[in-house]
């Protein structure tokens, strides 16, 4: 294949644009450029214009191609949004399971598509409410879950044979999704039929978000029993969500984000080789999340250099030979570290902008952030206009019409070319390294995304990154905004309510079940039959994670900063 | 001897909550500024933190809590401190906590709390202009 251009075209673009910037020297050798350096929210310099020359060794059929061909560029689907739109799933859940479930009927009934669940941190931690260490925690980041009961009260009334649910939940989330499978089981609902994802990416955790229960070998042990036991049973679930989100919130720049997940995704791929499976039975479980940042261009090309890159690590590198394969399947979440406390109102545009990014893009599903996600849990009304800003987009924008409406944009696909390099040399550097588990045991992609934190941090407080509202354009003006507040007393009643459950239950049955959890992890038998078993017993979240730790260990943050 | 030793500050994450961007990056701020710091790491009880303070003979305690618990979480701090005698280790804390919530906060004994947007520089300067080395 060649190139799009051919020598003589481009040696007039070269001619021409020498000119134009003689000339825009001259103007500003007067009047100065507006900034010194232009750059992204990432510190990426950027150029006053692209041209054919920046894309020019690109290769239309073998870098791009068409939507649903490889390398995917522009799409994972041929039809993309022409056939259906993306999947509206806002993240939600707050207070007891009984309150979430309300505000899952009031989304569904808003017109959103799919359900994704928030758990609270004694949850996220695999503690039940009653923990000393969970003291003051219960239902305020999410919803608290103790024992299968709370699954229950969770998705109650809801049609989860038809619609899929996502689950943000990572050092249980074997055990979470055991009660799942459990709750559909006891509604009738096969395991075959069931559809949604959990988060189960700890490796991401101990890079970036930081909730961590046993060190990280024994976790993708673990993880990697939840892929072996989804692949024959649960074909509909995505088993594992490789996370740039959380490693982008954290002060990762967007090539750190898309080179740290992708090497996650490398490491998991290669834990299930490694257990036996076919590259082509998992990996298309195994789905994607991103983040949207502000820096609108940057973004749109992240999305699609990912997944060109993911195509080609899974063709190339890992042989696999089924398509779906080699699709990066993704959801992106607009970026919640850029929103402002102050006057919360500018956060719907900064969301709006974001999401659209995703849209051109290509994700597959997203959650837009709510204008005061910034100081609590998102208001119905807050979680609406959020969710309008999705439709807004989709219906009245008219950005859908097209895929990949930017595709062919020297801008964009130059930046593309770009951070797939920049990313490679990362992955090649993790690989110098052993992979991923070692890198992180070297502290090297935390102390990478801690550098780049301070650096922005810093570009802010010298005004050299703008915040609007906060760092220019403030005001003193207080801006109220209505706030949810989750009742203190909800602590107390949750304890109650899973001690009711405990009392009620057969405890040598609980006994027995616990007993045998301790041997899977101890062997090498799969976790998730004895894990669905305990479940069905009604022992408690606590009570198997428990068994976890005392079989692996319990890992602790190294502190560094 | 005699010369004036450098502020040292505990820079800690109380609770379950893993958002450790603004604590990390306040631990740096402080080590730029020629601070002694100590950092916690995650996931520390109000017990574990006041015991490694007093051990580390800390002249300031800076709190960073992002998911909610602050309500129990820093008070429970400053209870502790008093229960050991060592209530003359200032307090201040940091991260999504309510208006209503500061005034209360303040009440139980914080000295500070500094949200979303607040410069380092001017987090350094309260420090410098608040904080005593014991």
């Amino acid at each position: 294949m060649s190139s799009i251009f051919d020598r003589k075209v481009f040696d007039e673009i070269e001619e021409a644009q020498t000119k134009w910037n003689e000339e825009l020297d001259r103007i500003f050798s007067s009047k100065p450029e507006r900034l010194k350096r232009f750059s992204t929210v990432s510190d990426r310099e950027i150029k006053r214009i692209y041209t054919p020359k920046d894309v020019g060794s690109q290769d239309f059929m073998n870098d791009l191609g068409f939507p649903g061909q490889y390398p995917f560029t522009r799409g994972v689907q041929p039809s993309m949004y022409r056939g259906r739109l993306w999947t509206m799933r806002m993240f939600a859940g707050l207070g007891s399971a009984t309150d979430t479930n309300r505000r899952f009927h009031l989304l569904v009934k808003e017109g959103q598509t799919g359900l994704s669940t928030a758990f609270d941190m004694p949850t996220l931690m695999g503690y039940d409410t009653d923990s000393p260490k969970a003291r003051g925690e219960c239902g305020k980041c999410g919803v608290a879950i103790d024992n299968l009961k709370d699954m229950e009260d969770l998705f109650d009334g809801l049609p989860i044979d038809k619609i899929t649910t996502s689950m943000t939940i990572n050092p249980p989330a074997s055990v979470i999704w055991a009660m799942y499978i459990a709750m559909a089981e006891k509604r009738g609902i096969d395991r075959r039929v069931i559809g949604g994802t959990i988060q189960n990416d700890m490796l991401k955790e101990f890079i970036a978000q930081k909730t961590f229960m046993c060190p990280p070998k024994p976790s993708v042990r673990v993880i990697t029993d939840t892929v072996e036991f989804g692949t024959n049973n649960v074909p509909r679930w995505n088993t594992i969500s490789i996370s740039g989100y959380h490693i982008r919130e954290a002060g990762s720049t967007a090539v750190q984000e898309l080179a740290f997940t992708i090497a996650d995704g490398i490491a998991y791929t290669q834990e299930a080789i490694d257990r036996g499976l076919d590259v082509d039975d998992f990996a298309p479980r195994f789905s994607f999340f991103f983040n949207s940042h502000l820096d609108f261009f940057e973004e749109i090309a992240k999305f699609r250099a990912a997944r060109r890159m993911w195509a080609r690590i899974m063709k190339e590198r890992f042989k696999a030979k089924d398509p779906r394969s080699w699709w990066l399947r993704f959801h992106t979440q607009t970026a919640g570290c850029s929103l402002t406390a102050q006057q919360p109102y500018n956060n719907v545009i900064r969301t709006a902008l974001q999401a659209l990014a995703a849209v051109m893009g290509g994700t597959q599903s997203l959650h837009t952030n709510s204008l005061d996600e910034v100081l609590a849990i998102p208001t119905e009304e807050a979680a609406t206009i959020a969710l309008r800003t999705q439709q807004i987009i989709a219906e009245e924008s008219g950005v859908a019409n097209t895929i990949d409406p930017l595709g062919g944009s020297y801008f964009v696909e130059s930046l593309t070319n770009q951070m797939e390099e920049e990313a490679f040399d990362i992955i090649n550097k993790i690989d110098d390294m052993g992979g991923m588990l070692t890198a992180i045991e070297k502290n090297y992609p935390q102390q990478e995304i801690a550098d780049s934190a301070y650096h922005y941090q810093r570009q802010v407080d010298q005004k050299e990154k703008t915040v609007v509202g906060v760092n220019k354009y403030a005001t003193d003006e207080e801006i109220p905004v209505d706030m949810l507040e989750i009742d203190e007393e909800l602590e107390k009643l949750q304890i109650e309510k899973n001690n009711r459950v405990k009392s009620e239950r057969d405890a040598t049955s609980v006994k027995e079940c616990l007993e045998k959890v301790g041997e899977a992890c101890v062997g090498t038998q799969n976790v998730m039959e004895p894990l669905i078993e305990a479940v069905k017993a009604y022992a408690t979240l606590q009570e198997i994670c428990d068994v976890f730790r005392a079989v692996f260990g319990e890992y602790r943050d190294p502190g560094i900063y | 001897m005699g010369k004036k030793r450098h502020i040292r500050v505990m820079v800690a994450k109380p609770g379950l909550d893993g958002h450790d961007r603004g604590a990390r990056i306040i631990a740096r701020a402080y080590r730029d500024a020629g601070f002694e710091v100590v950092y916690s790491g995650l996931h520390q009880t109000p017990e574990e933190i006041v015991e490694a303070a007093i051990q580390e003979d800390v002249d300031m305690i800076g709190l960073s809590s992002l998911a909610g618990a602050h309500n129990y979480l820093f008070p429970r701090t400053i209870e502790l401190l008093r229960e050991k005698g060592a209530d003359d280790i200032d307090v201040c804390g940091g991260g999504i906590i309510p208006d209503e919530d500061i005034l209360k906060l303040k009440e139980e004994g914080i000295k500070e709390i500094f949200t979303p947007g607040t410069s380092l520089d001017d987090i350094v300067s309260w420090v410098k202009a608040n904080v005593k080395t014991r």
